[in-house]
């Protein structure tokens, strides 16, 4: 099973259950007037990892609008055919403002967007769009920079694993984040990965963890979705970073910090702008200024530590610090980004470079 | 250097249990003449049920009993279906796999993202301590120890047993051993529900000690490399031993090398276990006389007594 995102990823899994009953249960949250609000989910709310994420965003902006607004969604929707059902049964429906949470609905999308001048579209994770169809996504690269930050910081002999998944470029800019954000600290830092071919294998996430381990990493992090690398690493006595949402019970004493993913604001004010009347198609790539984005809190390290990270995501929010900035060296030594140059969105999303200082070749 | 070498293979060897403790399951099953391709769906219902239980009471060991208990629950339903009911065994331990697949992540919807207690490891006095070989072959827990006490059994069971004779008759040829009075279908029943309960175990390993928590799925095709496995030894206890242990080890050399900087493209890893197999297939099969040896002959067939 080679998948190439975890939207996809997660539809294989549900595959079991999902494939039967899965465009048919429309749980609907309220029942009072207004706008109705639809969102397509992958997997299923108790995923608790990407899909959770997104409910609870929902959750959130139902809280915020009360009865000005009824949500509705429908979960394990394959990213098929079928989400095209699904999305024109939604507009069908009544729903004016419509959300589909994972890559593979992009085509369909588009389709029924087409179809349905009345009605807007977002879509998560995607890249076309159309007037009443828009794009948003997370800048998850900051997150990993702040882990690099405090890797660098604890780690002793300055060497951290990163259990990956797919060398897509969400997975090559958290690498590099990552390594840039210990190098910050530590100008000797390298970073060793390896790529296990899948968003989530607990078994195999745990091996990657153990060989990484192994092999004189002092410190851990991953970019697949279970629990097991950060298990793994309370096993053999190291911190590990969390990723997704905070993982803190599975890992009390070794957890430093995890990414978690926040939708809750942006589907709220989304949904403002309908009610305002003031929607229109945007394509955005929000990460901690714009609350999309935040650290679990900073456990198990020292005061300065946590005050240095602290201080990481403020200068990232106020843009002080860009993450990707010049000189950026690649693998051979070649400089790919001049000295005091940012880094354009159009060459961020299509990363495929690594920085040097991260070990190892994509494959 | 000794370093990385010791904790390789302690690597390895966990690696290795759930497919090897899965597989001597459906060793007996086959050589009793029941091809279950069920395993998978065997294996997640197993971790389900241990992972639900120890949460429940905290205890490891009813977990173990639940996850064997819950393998032989799903074992007998394909039992009942293709020994009493005369289905097909293939179209019948695809459908298991898929209901165990479905049913398993229905059950632990509830099981996501919490945790639960874990097998301790064994220390033994002593030996644990040895240098070098201590902490590769004496800290481990309950369930590596136990798979290779019952690959031992087993090979003693069908090469040295009275009754271990008996199953490979039943295996070989129902008919004659029909005809010789044994009960055809009760062993293979009894044989079948030792492959559940096997495949429970190993899902219970994976639940409580490999990756200890449960997810949807979490045996990721381990039961499609067990059954691999057994045609892999060609029937032999001890050839799925070092089988177990080579696919195992090839799984986590690659992982290996690739920290090390060794480009693997990381599909080819995940693919190499069958290509293993494959490979085995095409070598073993130059002397048909060796598979003929060990093959159940009527291995899948159904069983009719004519009256």
């Amino acid at each position: 099973m080679s998948l190439i995102n975890r939207r996809r990823f997660t539809a294989g899994l549900g595959a079991g259950l999902a494939a039967a009953g899965s465009a048919s249960l429309i749980g609907k949250a309220e029942a009072a007037e207004p706008l109705k609000v639809g969102f397509v989910y992958l997997g299923p709310v108790g995923d608790f990892g990407w899909t959770y994420q997104h409910d609870v965003g929902r959750k959130q902006a139902q809280a915020a609008l009360g009865s000005k607004i009824i949500t509705s969604y429908v979960e394990n929707v394959p990213e098929g055919p079928e989400s095209q059902t699904v999305f024109a049964q939604l507009a069908a429906s009544g729903h004016k403002l419509i959300f589909g949470t994972s890559f593979g609905y992009m085509n369909y999308m588009v389709k029924v967007a087409a179809q349905n001048p009345g009605v807007n579209f977002e879509h998560c994770t995607g890249y076309k769009d159309a007037k009443n169809l828009g794009t948003y996504d997370i800048r998850f690269y900051q997150g990993r920079y702040v882990q690099g930050v405090i890797a660098g910081k604890l780690s002793k002999n300055g060497v951290a694993g990163y259990v990956a998944s797919v060398p897509v470029p969400e997975v090559v800019q958290g690498m590099n984040a990552f390594l840039l954000g210990m190098r910050s600290v530590n100008p000797h830092a390298t970073l060793k990965f390896i790529m296990i071919d899948s968003w989530y294998d607990p078994g195999k996430e745990g091996d990657a963890a153990k060989a990484l381990i192994d092999q004189g990493c002092d410190i851990l992090t991953q970019h697949t979705d279970s629990p097991t690398p950060l298990q793994t690493a309370a096993s053999r006595g190291i911190k590990a970073f969390g990723e997704a949402t905070d993982m803190i019970k599975f890992a009390p004493h070794t957890q430093l910090t995890a990414i978690v993913n926040k939708w809750g604001g942006y589907y709220t004010q989304r949904i403002k702008d309908q009610l305002a009347g003031t929607w229109t198609s945007d394509n955005t790539w929000g990460g901690f200024h714009s609350g999309m984005l935040a650290m679990a809190p900073f456990r198990n390290m020292p005061p300065e530590v946590a005050a240095l990270a602290t201080q990481t995501v403020a200068d990232i929010k106020s843009g002080k610090n860009k993450v990707f900035v010049g000189p950026l060296t690649d693998q051979s030594g070649k400089i790919f980004l001049a000295a005091g140059q940012t880094m354009d969105d159009n060459t961020l999303s299509g990363m495929q470079t690594l920085v040097d200082g991260v070990e190892g070749k994509l494959s | 250097m000794i370093f990385l070498i010791v904790s390789f293979l302690v690597s390895m060897i966990s690696a290795s249990t759930p497919l090897l403790i899965a597989a001597s399951g459906e060793l007996i099953a086959e050589k009793s003449g029941v091809l279950n391709l069920g395993v998978e769906g065997m294996m997640l219902m197993g971790a389900i049920a241990a992972f639900a239980t120890a949460h429940a009471t905290g205890s490891t060991s009813l977990g173990m009993l639940a996850a064997i208990g819950a393998g032989m629950m799903m074992a007998l339903l394909f039992a009942f279906l293709t020994l009493t009911l005369l289905a097909n065994q293939i179209a019948s331990g695809l459908a298991l796999t898929i209901f165990g697949r479905g049913f398993s992540a229905l059950l632990g919807a509830g099981y996501v993202g919490i945790a639960a207690p874990t097998l301790s490891k064994l220390n033994i006095p002593i030996l644990s301590h040895l240098p070098v070989i201590g902490p590769i072959l004496f800290h481990h827990d309950v369930l590596v120890y136990g798979s290779f006490v019952m690959i031992g059994a087993i090979w003693w069971f069908l090469n040295r047993t009275h009754a271990g004779l008996i199953l490979r008759a039943v295996g070989d040829s129902h008919d004659a051993a029909h005809a010789t009075g044994y009960p055809v279908l009760r062993i293979r029943y009894a044989a079948t529900a030792f492959g559940g309960a096997m495949a429970g175990l190993a899902g219970a390993y994976l639940s409580l000690s490999y990756s200890p928590l449960w997810a949807q799925d979490m045996t990721a095709g381990r039961g499609w490399i067990a059954l691999a496995l057994v045609t892999f030894s060609a029937w032999r206890p001890l050839w799925l031993l070092f089988g177990a242990y080579l696919f195992g080890g090839i799984m986590f050399l690659s992982l290996y090398l690739q920290g090390m900087g060794v480009p693997i493209p990381a599909p080819f890893i995940s693919a190499l276990p069958y290509l293993a197999t494959v490979i085995v297939l095409v070598l073993i099969s130059r002397d048909r006389r060796r598979i003929r040896l060990n093959q159940p002959a009527c291995l899948g067939k159904s069983f009719h007594a004519a009256a």
